[in-house]
């Protein structure tokens, strides 16, 4: 089987970048004609890397679920993009976001990894900003910077509230033109179930037209997978309400080791729960903390009484507001990174100081960054997303203060890459959120946008041909050989076999189920005890599902029943993976809080000794017990140290 | 909250289509227009009927996915939304919901609520772009753009694709979302190289795929959940008269 070779070039961490480059075999003009390649995603990282790869002249076939490839998931990132330009003077370096995303991190991502991608970080702004991207601007008429948590300097770019729409817009104006130019065909509605494996490597995939119900067969010299998180085994999450795992899981099954699965992040700032009725949750980005303080009352009669509806937050004085962020953590105070400002929120509510109907919800309050600036400045920064949560909850934020809760957000675990972006699956490559690579245990804001971007444009389209420069003399292998006919006949068994089920319960109770088991054990906070039960539990839950779940329709037309029921039947077995992790990994890191390893004051205690790798699971079969591999990570260049925020 | 829905049911392109009548009942006034659409499915499959389709996906107004045109207008009554930001509390209980999808001849209906809006992407394919590759670009800060200027043409870059637009207007016209994007790329320095192949190809191109003429109605302004100003149309028109005089 593979085994677990990171290839991390030698030599220096600064010059290893530019030694891959200057070293790697590249693949000539007239051969990259030649050469076709498939990718799976039209988010940052699939539009970037499938727009740049026709501009050097390969074939590329692109693919996304939605109607149109400017609608990825990508499109909702509202914060910002990080770059180590420095332009605000105040001390910022590649160093120094290569240092703050390992910290950020907690120990657990790659070093030479995160300092590439820090390398890369100033390209992307130029890219973005070359491509018309209208990222905010200073009077003078330069780029515009604000803060993100986890960071003493000013690196984040951003365009109003809509960074994610106008990068991902970016993109698709690139991909578009290469559509155009005829070096790019698009594939929307088209959804990848399965992955072509020709003697031992990645050759194709099989996908369903999701307008008609056609199985397509689909070659490829190299597979790059782009289709993003997979926040959405909660079911409840800020992803889009498509995102899923189906393709990142089918290649674990086909042999690619899944990195960290149990890595996911929860995000601080969204708008909390309101009913069981609810699809999904909606982020308040995290750019509002800039001006926003968060508290909660500090007796609990008065968090009582605003429960009951008795007492209004603006009634309560200074005095009796605690400002738990900035107490715990003056150097930080509300920046503090994303996994801390969530466990304290769970921490205030757990322990009775809740607001909100519910209690589960803190107070984000700007009405001292309204005395200080104006509400004019503070309409300017975030006046969208001030007018999405009016719409949302029908209150208005200039005057009352917000109510926030963690939600799950991101996850930083994904399919293990080594440092070419290349899966255990030789040809098969992952970038953007399907991989486990930058983020460690915890991502920074403004962070996964960088990625996207870097993996795209700066990074896949070098290493790609490394791998691609020993396959010029491979013909185009036909869709009839027997791979593509195996691969087509297990999806459509797959397809089959939901829809002769006919049972009793639809495909959402059971994710809604699923999602129900993942918070409240694999969630914020977890134990020995808790993730043991979620691994039965799922199994149970997935035995039920598979006796006794509804899909309706048939399968040869569009019905989203389907779609829902192929996505779930993948979410309940990669939640027991997550849960197994979890339970595996004795320490608590980044967004992994493992509830019998914390310190005196309630902090993540880890333990570099026994656990400073990345946990590499290998597929075995089904009902089998995945193996564990490790990745053990050296830190040669930065001193690891007891994350402070204090 | 209980209602009466009338939602438009189609099998498959080529079908007909008709109106079917729905009733739901118990829908808090804190819901979402789409939740409220999940509880129908749900209530259907339980019936073993086939759930209403109907496009969405980020569910909070950002990726242009839903399009559903309710009691006679895009995305609801509700100004600067899209239905996915639709709340059960613009209604008033027991009221009776019509239920259409986008209707216009470019955008034909693939089933039920959901149409095919591909031609927006082959619009944007002809220009709207700027022609650099990977690579090889000077400092992002080389090009100084004022920011009442940068501040418009992100104003025109909020265009969501999401084609109310063309939904709302008579004639079916696609021209806010074109000016839109012709606008967004016009006023920035990057854009100006290739304006006028730009505007010349997309409006051809508009033409082509069977959108009408835009007669100054303004309804696609009143309607654009990204309050995408008429403004643009008028930039449109300069930048399609500069090109089309030299
Ligand atoms: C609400 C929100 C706000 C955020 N804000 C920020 C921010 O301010 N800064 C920041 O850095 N990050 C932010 N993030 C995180 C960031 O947006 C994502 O991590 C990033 O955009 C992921 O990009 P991607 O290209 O990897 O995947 P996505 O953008 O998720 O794209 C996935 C693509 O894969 C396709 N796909 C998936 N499965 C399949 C399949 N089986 N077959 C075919 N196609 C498939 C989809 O159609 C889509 O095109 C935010 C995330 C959320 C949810
Ligand atoms: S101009 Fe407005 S209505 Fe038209 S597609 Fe863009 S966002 Fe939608
Ligand atoms: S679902 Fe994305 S805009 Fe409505």
């Amino acid at each position: 089987m593979s085994e677990i070779k990171s290839k991390i070039p030698q030599g220096p961490l600064a010059d290893k970048w530019t030694t891959y480059k200057s070293t790697q075999n590249l693949v000539n003009p007239a051969n990259k004609r030649k050469l076709d390649v498939i990718v799976v995603g039209t988010g940052l990282a699939g539009a970037s890397a499938a727009s740049s790869l026709g501009e050097l002249g390969f074939n590329v076939k692109i693919f996304c679920y939605q109607d149109s490839p400017r609608r990825a998931h990508s499109i909702a990132a509202q914060g910002g993009i990080n770059a180590a330009k420095n332009y605000q003077n105040d001390g910022d370096s590649v160093y120094r976001l290569f240092y703050d995303t390992i910290k950020g991190g907690d120990y657990r991502a790659r070093e030479a990894n995160v300092y590439r991608l820090a390398e890369v970080s100033n390209s992307i702004i130029d890219q973005c900003v070359a491509q018309g991207v209208p990222f905010a601007r200073e009077y003078g008429g330069l780029l515009d910077n604000r803060s993100f948590g986890g960071a003493q300097v000013s690196r984040t770019f951003y365009a109003r509230g809509q960074t994610g729409q106008q990068l991902l817009l970016g993109a698709y104006r690139a991909l578009n033109r290469q559509i155009k130019a005829g070096t790019v065909e698009m594939h929307n509605r088209d959804e990848m179930l399965e992955l072509v494996i020709v003697d031992g490597k990645a050759r194709g995939i099989v996908s369903r037209n999701l307008v008609t119900g056609q199985i397509e067969r689909h070659f490829g010299h190299a597979v790059v997978l782009a289709t993003g998180g997979y926040g959405n085994v909660f079911f409840l999450s800020t992803n889009a309400m498509g995102s899923n795992a189906s393709a990142a899981w089918q290649v674990y099954k086909k042999g690619a080791f899944f990195g960290n699965p149990c890595f996911t992040q929860i995000h601080p700032t969204c708008i909390p729960v309101h009913g069981d009725y609810q699809s999904k949750l909606t982020l308040m980005s995290e750019s509002l903390r800039n001006d926003g303080r968060i508290w909660v009352p500090k007796k609990k009669e008065d968090a009582e009484a605003i429960r009951k509806g008795t007492l209004k937050p603006t009634q309560l004085k200074e005095e009796d507001r605690d400002y738990y962020l900035e107490r715990r953590y003056p150097a930080f105070g509300n920046l503090v990174p994303r996994d801390v400002a969530s466990r304290a929120a769970k921490e205030r509510c757990d322990a009775g100081f809740g607001v909100g109907t519910t209690g589960l919800a803190v107070y984000l309050d700007f009405s001292s960054a309204i005395n200080r600036l104006g509400k004019k400045v503070i309409e300017e920064r975030y006046g969208n997303l001030f007018q999405m949560y009016e719409k949302i909850v029908d209150e208005n934020p200039y005057e009352t203060p917000m109510m926030i809760y963690p939600a799950v957000h991101y996850t930083m675990g994904g399919i293990w890459v080594d440092y070419e972006l290349q899966t255990t699956i030789p040809g098969l490559f992952a970038i953007g959120e399907a991989n486990f690579s930058d983020h460690g245990a915890n991502r920074l804001g403004a962070s996964a946008l960088m990625q996207g971007l870097a993996d795209g444009y700066f990074v896949l389209p070098y290493t790609i041909q490394n791998y691609l420069s020993a396959d010029i003399r491979t013909p185009r292998i036909s869709t009839d050989t027997p791979a593509f006919q195996e691969a087509e006949k297990s999806v459509k068994e797959r397809i089959q076999r939901l829809m002769s089920i006919r049972g009793k319960h639809s495909v959402d109770s059971f994710h809604k189920k699923l999602g129900k088991i993942m918070w409240d054990k694999v969630g914020m906070a977890r134990t020995k005890q808790s993730c043991t039960e979620a691994i039965t539990e799922i199994q149970a839950l997935r035995a039920e599902f598979w006796k006794d779940v509804r899909v309706t329709g048939t399968p040869d037309e569009l019905n989203p029943e389907l779609e829902k029921a192929l996505r779930v039947a993948d979410f309940l077995e990669l939640g027991e993976l997550m849960a197994r992790d979890a339970l595996h990994r004795e320490e608590s890191c980044g967004g992994h809080f493992r509830e019998e390893y914390q310190t005196e004051e309630g902090e993540a205690k880890r333990d570099d000794s026994d656990f400073m790798y990345v946990a590499a699971w290998e597929y075995k079969g089904e009902n089998e017990e995945p193996k564990l591999n490790k990745e053990v990570l050296e830190y040669e260049n930065i001193k690891v140290a007891q994350r402070n925020y204090k | 909250m209980n209602f009466t829905l009338k939602i438009w049911r189609q099998e498959s392109a080529s079908s007909k289509g008709r109106f079917e009548t729905y009733k739901i009942s118990n829908i808090s006034d804190e819901c979402s227009f789409l939740e409220m659409l999940d509880q129908l499915n749900e209530q259907l499959v339980d019936k073993f009927d086939k759930p209403v389709c109907f496009d969405h996906d980020c569910r909070e107004g950002i990726c242009g996915m839903c399009s559903l045109y309710i009691n006679g207008r895009p995305h609801g009554n509700d100004s600067g939304i899209t239905t996915c930001q639709l709340h059960m509390r613009r209604f008033k209980d027991g009221d009776t919901i019509v239920i259409e999808p986008w209707r216009a001849k470019a955008f034909p209906i693939l089933k039920d609520l959901v149409v095919d809006r591909s031609a927006f992407d082959k619009i944007a394919q002809e220009g709207a772009y700027v022609s650099v590759n990977t690579g090889g670009i000077p400092d992002g800060n080389a090009i100084p753009v004022p920011k009442v200027k940068s501040d418009l043409a992100m104003d025109a870059a909020a265009c969501i694709g999401c084609g109310a637009c063309v939904a709302t207007c008579k004639n079916a016209s696609a021209m806010l979302f074109v000016s839109a994007n012709v606008s967004h790329l016009a006023l920035l320095p990057q854009g100006k190289i290739e304006a006028k192949e730009r505007v010349t190809k997309m409006v051809a191109k508009m033409d082509e795929l069977g959108f009408g003429n835009c007669t100054n109605t303004g309804a696609c302004e009143a309607e654009c959940p990204k309050e995408i100003k008429l403004s643009n149309i008028a930039r449109l028109f300069r930048e399609y008269y500069v090109a089309s005089i030299s």
